[in-house]
């Protein structure tokens, strides 16, 4: 049996993380709007999935907590209990010891041995304190029916037959739901004619239901008789049959959707979001991508195209016409670019989902400063290499946690300086080209630029001399150095030794790179700019001698010529004068030991930058630009100068890339 | 681990001594390959190698060894190793076969000696020759 769990729980670890995820967003629209019991059927559905799977899966604590967060939302479907802000926190605390479980798991493989117990004796006491007033509404003594059933009641009364529903509750651990049911059915088959059931047969076949299933049957049989049979059906937990005569009010609809369908089908609503949010799923049991199908087909539609014409071009090397050749290789080629292009959208997750978790914590975090903060979130749907959605996670954390802990003022101050109460937070993605860029952008007080600068003098950052021609965007720029932080007093949020040369730097070991805007008392907007994929960047080839190697295009700001005689030797360092600045000039054949030849007058040289600095790479000749699969060059050559990489050309051979970062 | 994949070794020559590495390192050998000079490496680093698809450094493993240099010729062979995470090509006169030897006929290496023989794991003896027996970690270290 253990083995078989095992087997499951990656699936289980999955599914959890799904409806967590949407529990989490179900919450955050309750607090906004917590009269809507919507919102509550929803998460009453979800906390009820990961009881069912937690129980299956052994996880008691998981089981426990669930169980008892049903209950009172069950409360609060029966309008027993009103949802309250301590309710609404409540859950969240529930929803984070699920999340907690759940990453234990993820981890360990266990749940871990917290019980939970305070959460659960929170959960019952609200029940207790508001139950007191009103007694076991036990229940509901109303039915909602379709016009055709209620005739078909109507006629069996007529005929003398009675009529029952019948609820049944399947055990948790019941494997095979769908069996199970079938069982039900035929047994009841036996004692007359089912007329309804909910949600539909052929959903129930489907086994698209949770644990309970309600059936309607007529017969001539008495209520006895049908419990008895249903009881020796094993896995069943609970059977409840109600008689349905004239002590039932039986409310007539003529809905298409009779109420008691729907449940059910939002749950398939749910189903299919959730398939689209599928990419949510980052955890340390083996890393996976779950892919849409269609673009897996692509894919091997493709490899199938050149698995054909690697045949024909392996008739062809025999009887090779030049023509057909040619032909055929520019084919393959045209091939090999799309199929290349279908691998990495296999790749592709939406930034989504590093997104979604941040509702959540800038709700956190505003209650926690009291602040009150709207999260705008747009282009979520952007999609970037799962390589780099794994790292830009935290710098995005730090820079939203700076935009609520500095930017964003607290109301009374905003209301002071005529702004609205509630403070703005942007989030914002978007591709161009390919790169993908994402703004964090709120409606703060701004960034003081003299402040950073008084500061990063105090810190001794910076001279007095070059504080004074700096600009005002160059001020700004300090808040990247290492060892800044403007923090005032050492918050939760913002004093752990962090700071924003963190964001950049990881940002920049991604090849991206960050920028800020800010205006005073209007806002600060951080511009994060990254490549869409990390495996794959436009390069430009320049050739050494006999050697070819790779320039990050990224990095490449022109190309120029300039003359031999321009060059001046300044304290051993040469320069020369590009757009009226003076750049330093590389020689990159004598960095890179390949012995020169005769210099000529006229010299190719590659501008590249490093942010704002610049430099001019002396080669040989340019070949072109080309799109270049990066190669790692492996833990043996991790510290070999000046070189970022390898990658594998047309031909076989290798290229080494350069790392312009250590060149400039 | 299982004592058969234990005591075998693959074996290959250098400077017409039989040297051995466990199997369990070699990923496979290879025909010598063009390789693509890396600058600023140490000079035993002959660059790196196209292994299909992958990058892999190149090692002289005479040059690491210090022992003289000897011409690329037709019996040349890479054998590419694994040891830790840090895949590489290692350039040997010759490779041939793979033996089995026990571990009761392995010597552990003579110590004091004024050469330097960290490199060396211990010596196995089989009936008709004796085989060096190379401590990959520290070939593989720069």
């Amino acid at each position: 049996m253990d083995l078989d769990i095992n087997q499951y729980i990656n699936i289980f670890v999955e599914e959890s993380k799904e409806h967590l995820q949407s529990l989490n967003d179900v919450l955050l629209e309750l607090e906004k709007n917590p009269s809507n019991l919507e919102y509550i059927n929803e998460i009453f559905r979800v906390a009820h999935t990961l009881k069912g799977m937690s129980g299956t899966m052994g996880f008691t604590n998981m089981a426990n907590l669930t169980h008892d967060m049903e209950n009172v939302l069950q409360a609060i479907r029966n309008n027993e209990v009103e949802v309250s802000d301590e309710i609404i926190d409540l859950l969240f605390e529930c929803f984070d010891a699920l999340d907690t479980s759940v990453n234990h798991i993820i981890d360990h493989g266990s749940e871990g041995s917290t019980s939970n117990k305070d959460l659960i004796q929170k959960l019952n006491k609200l029940l207790s304190k508001e139950k007191n007033n009103k007694n076991n509404y036990s229940q509901r003594h109303t039915m909602e029916l379709e016009h055709h059933l209620v005739e078909v009641l109507n006629k069996a009364a007529q005929e003398g037959l009675s009529a029952y529903k019948i609820d049944i509750l399947l055990k948790e651990t019941c494997m095979l739901k769908a069996a199970r049911a079938f069982i039900v059915f035929n047994t009841l088959e036996t004692f007359g004619e089912i007329v309804y059931s909910n949600p539909p047969v052929e959903d129930i076949e489907d086994e698209k239901f949770d644990l309970t299933f309600s059936i309607m049957l007529i017969t001539s049989s008495i209520e006895a008789e049908l419990l008895d049979s249903l009881n020796q059906i094993s896995e069943i937990e609970k059977i409840e049959i109600t008689l349905l005569d004239d002590s039932i009010d039986i409310i007539e609809i003529n809905d298409v959707e009779p109420n008691t369908d729907k449940d059910f089908s939002e749950f398939h609503k749910e189903d299919t979001k959730n398939e689209k949010e599928t990419h949510s799923n980052v955890g340390k049991i083996g890393k996976t991508v779950r892919v849409d199908i269609d673009r897996l087909d692509n894919l091997m539609n493709l490899v199938s195209e050149l698995i054909i014409i690697k045949t024909r071009m392996d008739d062809l090397s025999g009887k090779a016409t030049g023509e057909n050749m040619t032909e055929a290789i520019e084919y393959l080629e045209r091939i090999t670019t799309s199929l290349h292009d279908a691998v990495m959208k296999v790749r592709m997750v939406p930034i989504e989902r590093v997104f979604n978790r941040f509702p959540r914590l800038v709700r956190d975090l505003s209650k926690e400063l009291g602040k009150e903060i709207d999260l705008q979130m747009s282009g979520e749907e952007t999609e970037v290499d799962r390589t780099v959605i794994d790292e830009i996670g935290d710098p995005l954390i730090h820079l939203i946690r700076n935009s609520i802990d500095h930017g964003i003022e607290l109301p009374k101050d905003r209301i002071k300086i005529g702004k609205p109460e509630r403070g703005n937070l942007i989030l914002k993605s978007y591709p161009d080209g390919n790169n993908v860029v994402i703004e964090v952008e709120d409606d703060g007080k701004g960034i003081d630029y003299k402040k950073i600068v008084r500061k990063a003098l105090e810190k001794g950052l910076l001279t007095e001399k070059e504080a004074e021609n700096l600009s005002i965007e160059e001020s700004i720029n300090l808040l990247f150095l290492p060892g800044f932080s403007t923090a005032e007093k050492v918050s939760d949020l913002s004093g752990r030794g962090v700071g924003l040369d963190v964001v950049k730097s990881k940002i920049e070991s991604i090849n991206g790179s960050v920028e800020v805007e800010s205006v005073e008392d209007k806002g600060t907007k951080f511009i994060i700019r990254i490549p869409l994929t990390l495996a794959i960047i436009q390069a430009l080839l320049i050739k050494l001698s006999d050697e070819i190697y790779a320039i990050p295009l990224s990095s490449v700001t022109e190309i120029v010529n300039i003359s031999s005689s321009d060059i001046r030797d300044v304290q051993g360092q040469e320069i020369a004068l590009y757009r009226g600045k003076t750049i330093p000039v590389l020689r990159l054949k004598a960095l890179l030991e390949i012995p020169e030849d005769d210099v000529d007058e006229d010299l190719v040289v590659v501008v590249v930058n490093k942010g704002e600095k610049q430099a001019g790479l002396i080669v040989d000749s340019l070949i072109g630009q080309q799109e270049i699969v990066i190669k790692s060059l492996g833990k043996y050559l991790a510290g070999i100068k000046y070189i970022s990489g390898a990658t594998i050309l047309g031909n076989g051979n290798i290229s080494l890339i350069l790392d312009v970062n250590s060149l400039i | 681990m299982s004592s058969a994949i234990d005591n075998k070794y693959v074996i290959f020559m250098l400077n017409k001594e039989y040297y051995g590495i466990p199997i369990d390192n070699v990923i496979s050998i290879e025909k010598m390959l063009k390789a693509t000079r890396i600058p600023n490496g140490p000079n035993y680093l002959k660059g790196v190698i196209n292994l299909r698809g992958e990058v892999i450094p190149l090692i002289d493993l005479r040059q690491k060894l210090n022992m003289s240099i000897k011409e690329i010729d037709k019996n040349t062979r890479i054998i590419v190793v694994n040891n830790e995470d840090i895949v590489a090509g290692l350039i040997v006169d010759s490779s041939s076969e793979v033996i089995e030897i026990d571990e009761e006929s392995i010597d552990e290496v003579p110590s004091s000696e004024n050469i330097n023989l960290s490199y060396i794991n211990g010596i196995g003896k089989t009936k008709d020759r004796l085989i060096i027996l190379l401590e990959l970690s520290k070939v593989l270290e720069n």
